[in-house]
């Protein structure tokens, strides 16, 4: 590896929001025209490192960055994104950026059009040159070309396919002057396997012209198969950096989740209580159109008494399984609890029957934010079961019962251990763990059969993760009731459930039991290979 | 489908002008109008209107709904009116010189209007319309208590009888003074060419505008402010041009809509301003979020019909005059109501049908 070669050079890299270390000590190095994928899970600080290359304003804001990184011989530390482009760096975002009203020529040369200048322009400036849509549609076509891809420039974009847009944004990144670095940031997500194959193509393309390309995918054969160089990030670090070629599929997916390969999983398998006939709830063809996590086509049987983990990456659908049930997001198919049909689209109902949930969005559906903690514990009880009222004249007038409210939350603050001043603060003033406990609190006050959560630990601190997850595991025995939890954290679920569900591109690609190898699990979500019920595996791809 | 999709779409377009214009048909014998006098009228109600109209396409292509703000910009036209009254010049030459004196003013109201939308970004058309009533408040307190007081009038007709403020109606002048440049009668029919001819070039104006690198900027930030931004266009201030530009034009519509007329209502001529452009577009099928220019000349006339005829098909079907009135009332804040509801409807319809066509195509992933 010549010095001069080399684009790009990260050296110490890291990064802190406050006093939670996200990024530490990442080195890699980039060459030109060569093409570096960078695979990690969810949190791994992928997004992170992207924004700090990029420049974007939360990196600025939050204090910046240690270390160095040389781009192109010089030492860089963007202010913005404007900075980045004018460097050579072009992004492309999960997340369609393109205008949907705006034809295909008129998205790839956004604010880059070209203009023709009258006497207007001349005397009031060069915003009123006119356009010329010729030499936009030719440029426009240039860059399509160079992506060996064939479209039409004229379309308007919201009439073009999902598998092409990601062209007209590559093509955007080209079209910028001296573009030398693109950063892809899961482009293939929302593709179809054929419409990734070409992308592949494209982006091989782009790297015989000279541009380097940052490529994250969580589709390790795309890395093997397209990338010349990959980083392995976990926990903030920099686990792998290596030449793709002979790496094993198997073996990425190792780097990737297999922080805990020695540690031990302390799990009482409580297997001797679960019978596997006894099924409490079942779903078939359940679709879920929850935005940005919608599920597909799932059937799953959930055993009585057990705790079911769901896991998988972001977006791929683990979160609108349970809001699909409870009726929070539109859905379809059959829902059977206790073997008798349960109606979609229904929260009442399911929670009349014995459901629960324990929301992902605690803030906005999990708590009333500026009532007390006593109101928040029993709200659900009291709407759906009309415990905590005296009824007076014949139940024509209802009034709260706030001594039993009041001796409810004392019970669970208590058992709980909710850090508060009394029953009284208002939920809004509580630190998010402790918001967290209420939400369970006021699940368990349903006395659930079944009960569903989302996403407990998320975002809150390592010794109340630990409190929720002893809390949960604790009433599923004490009680036997069933729990579900969906979590982004492989190991939290490897250390409660009974079960373990991956959910990939909307369905449901295996179910596992939570001392399989990390792997596995690993291969599972990154949607390698399916695994039906009898337990054999399929190789997708 | 998508074939589906846009018949659909011209429907749900044209639908509007078609309702309204089917009203006005039932009504027009009812009316026992003659067919010279409703063209003369509508010919009138044309030249009169259709500027003003015109004037709130620009907000809407960059996304800002329908400036209901433009009172701002009628108020510096009336106040240029009325000092160019005071000066005592007229004809054509004293409109001119009254739209180049209500250019900064309405270029100051537009910009500070502009500051304020910004910082009601998703809730630009309730906050112009409130905005437009504070400086409702502003504009009365100047020639109330400032004109003839700190600022000298050389008229004294012009002014109440206390010695200042600005009497509450006004001959102008000026009157006609567009309308009378190239006038044509053909069959009783008045056809002011002048005033048509300024329509025209302000119509030629906005189809050169949208094909500026400005207008082009605009239509980005109006579909979608985010990438629009992380494109590098400078969001805020495409917006305030676009509030500013509307201003200054509504300011020369609120010019020719007076001269025609040929009396200044100086306290409440501004008032129904906005309300009346923002029917106008919307009877002719524009929604907050697109509209044409077509859009514009159609609804001026289909609107302007309706308000003819309905008043007076009202009072012959009741027997009674009043009732006419609360028909014009009725109708024109009737059809901006159901205009917002069909168009927010509409919107989360398409939303729910793109996903769930996105859905389909991931159940059955074509391979």
């Amino acid at each position: 590896m010549s010095a001069t070669n080399v684009l790009l050079k990260l050296t110490n890299v890291g990064k802190k929001y406050d006093d939670n270390v996200v990024l530490k000590d990442i080195n890699f190095s980039l060459e030109k025209g060569k093409i570096l994928g960078l695979v990690g899970e969810n949190g791994a600080g992928k997004s992170t490192l992207m924004n700090i290359l990029f420049g974007m304003d939360v990196i600025a804001e939050t204090g910046g960055y240690d270390g160095e990184i040389i781009f192109d011989d010089k030492k860089i530390n963007f202010n913005n994104p404007v900075d980045a482009l004018n460097a050579g760096i072009g992004m492309v975002h999960q997340e369609f950026s393109l205008i949907p009203g705006f034809t295909v020529a008129e998205n790839i040369l956004l604010n880059m059009e070209k203009t023709k200048s009258s006497i207007i322009s001349r005397t009031f400036g060069k915003k009123y040159e006119t356009l010329d849509f010729e030499a936009i549609d030719k440029e426009a076509k240039d860059a399509i070309n160079i992506l060996g891809v064939s479209m039409n420039t004229n379309t308007l974009v919201e009439d073009i396919p999902v598998g092409y847009k990601q062209f007209i944004e590559i093509a955007r990144e080209i079209k910028r002057d001296q573009v030398k670095l693109i950063i892809l940031d899961e482009p293939t997500a929302v593709l179809t396997e054929s419409e990734a194959d070409i992308l592949l193509g494209s982006i091989k393309r782009l790297s015989d012209i000279g541009v380097s390309i940052i490529f994250i995918s969580h589709r390790l054969r795309e890395i093997t198969s397209v990338c010349d160089t990959m980083v392995v990030l976990r926990d903030g670090l920099v686990v792998v950096e290596c030449p793709v070629e002979g790496v094993e599929i198997e073996q990425i997916a190792k780097w990737m989740v297999g922080r805990d390969i020695n540690t031990q999983i302390e799990h009482s398998a409580n297997s001797q209580r679960i019978q596997e006939e006894d099924i409490i709830f079942e779903t078939k063809n359940l679709w879920v159109d929850m935005p940005g996590e919608s599920i597909n086509n799932v059937s799953l049987k959930v055993r009585r008494g057990e705790i079911l983990g769901i896991g998988g990456l972001a977006g791929q659908g683990k979160l609108g399984l349970p809001n699909g049930i409870m009726g929070i997001f539109e859905s379809g198919g059959e829902i059977f609890f206790e073997n008798e049909p349960l109606p979609l689209n229904n929260t009442l109902e399911a929670l009349k029957r014995g459901i629960s949930f324990v929301s992902e969005d605690r803030r906005g559906v999990g708590l009333l934010l500026d009532e007390p903690i006593d109101w928040n514990i029993t709200f659900n009880a009291m709407q759906v079961e009309n415990r905590f009222l005296k009824s007076y004249l014949g139940g024509l007038i209802k009034i709260r019962d706030d001594k039993s409210m009041r001796q409810c939350a004392h019970e669970y603050i208590d058992q709980l251990e909710i850090k508060c001043t009394d029953e009284k603060q208002k939920a809004r003033n509580l630190s998010g763990g402790n918001q967290q406990k209420v939400c369970l609190a006021k699940a368990f006050a349903t006395n659930p059969k079944l009960l569903f959560v989302s996403e407990p630990t998320r975002g809150i601190d390592v010794g109340a993760k630990e409190l929720v997850l002893n809390a949960l595991k604790e009433y599923n025995e004490k009680n036997n009731t069933t729990i579900v939890i969906v979590s982004s954290e492989l190991e939290e679920l490897r250390s409660i459930s009974d079960r373990i569900a991956i959910v990939c591109e909307g369905e449901i690609y295996g179910i596992l039991p939570p001392d399989t190898e990390a792997t596995e699990f690993g291969l599972l979500m990154s949607g390698e290979y399916k695994i039906n019920e009898k337990g054999e595996k399929i190789w997708l791809r | 489908m998508r074939d589906k999709n846009k018949i659909q779409r011209m429907l749900t377009g044209s639908i509007v002008p078609l309702m309204f214009l089917i009203i006005s048909m039932v009504g027009i014998p009812l009316s026992r109008f003659s067919g010279v006098y409703l063209a003369d009228q509508i010919v009138t109600r044309l030249v009169r209107n259709t500027f003003i109209v015109l004037s709130l396409l620009l907000p809407i292509m960059a996304g800002m709904g329908i400036n209901f703000g433009l009172g701002l910009g009628a108020m510096a036209g009336q106040i240029a009116l009325i000092f160019i009254t005071d000066w005592g010049i007229t004809g054509w030459q004293g409109l001119l010189l009254a739209a180049l004196l209500s250019t900064p003013i309405s270029i100051a109201l537009g910009y500070f209007g502009g500051l304020v939308l910004n910082r009601a970004k998703g809730r630009e058309m309730i906050t112009s319309m409130i905005l437009g009533f504070f400086i409702a408040g502003l504009y009365q307190f100047f020639l109330l208590y400032l004109c003839g007081n700190l600022i000298p009038f050389k008229s004294p007709n012009l002014l109440l009888s206390r010695g200042y403020g600005i009497r509450n109606a006004l001959d102008l002048p000026t009157a006609k003074g567009f309308d009378n440049l190239l006038l044509f009668k053909i069959k009783g029919i008045n056809l002011p060419i002048g005033t048509f001819l300024i329509i025209i070039v302000l119509c030629f104006f906005t189809r050169w505008f949208r094909k500026t690198k400005l207008g082009q900027d605009m239509r980005a930030v109006g579909q979608d402010m985010v990438v629009a931004n992380s494109a590098g266009i400078n969001v805020e201030k495409t917006r305030i041009q676009s509030i500013i530009i509307s201003t200054v034009l509504a300011g020369y519509g609120q010019i020719i809509y007076l001269q025609n007329i040929g009396t200044l209502n100086t306290y409440n001529g501004a008032d129904q301003a906005a309300l009346f452009a923002a029917a106008s577009l919307l009877v002719g099928g524009a929604s907050v979020v697109n509209a044409t220019i077509p859009n514009a000349v159609i609804g001026t006339i289909i609107f302007h019909l309706m308000f003819l005829v309905m008043p007076v098909a009202g009072k012959y079907l009741t027997g009674q005059a009043m009732i006419g009135e609360y028909f014009r009332m009725f109708f024109s804040y009737g059809v901006v109501t159901i205009a917002l509801i069909l168009h927010s409807w509409k919107r989360q319809k398409d939303k729910e049908l793109e996903r769930k066509s996105m859905r389909t195509e991931t159940d059955h992933p074509k391979s």
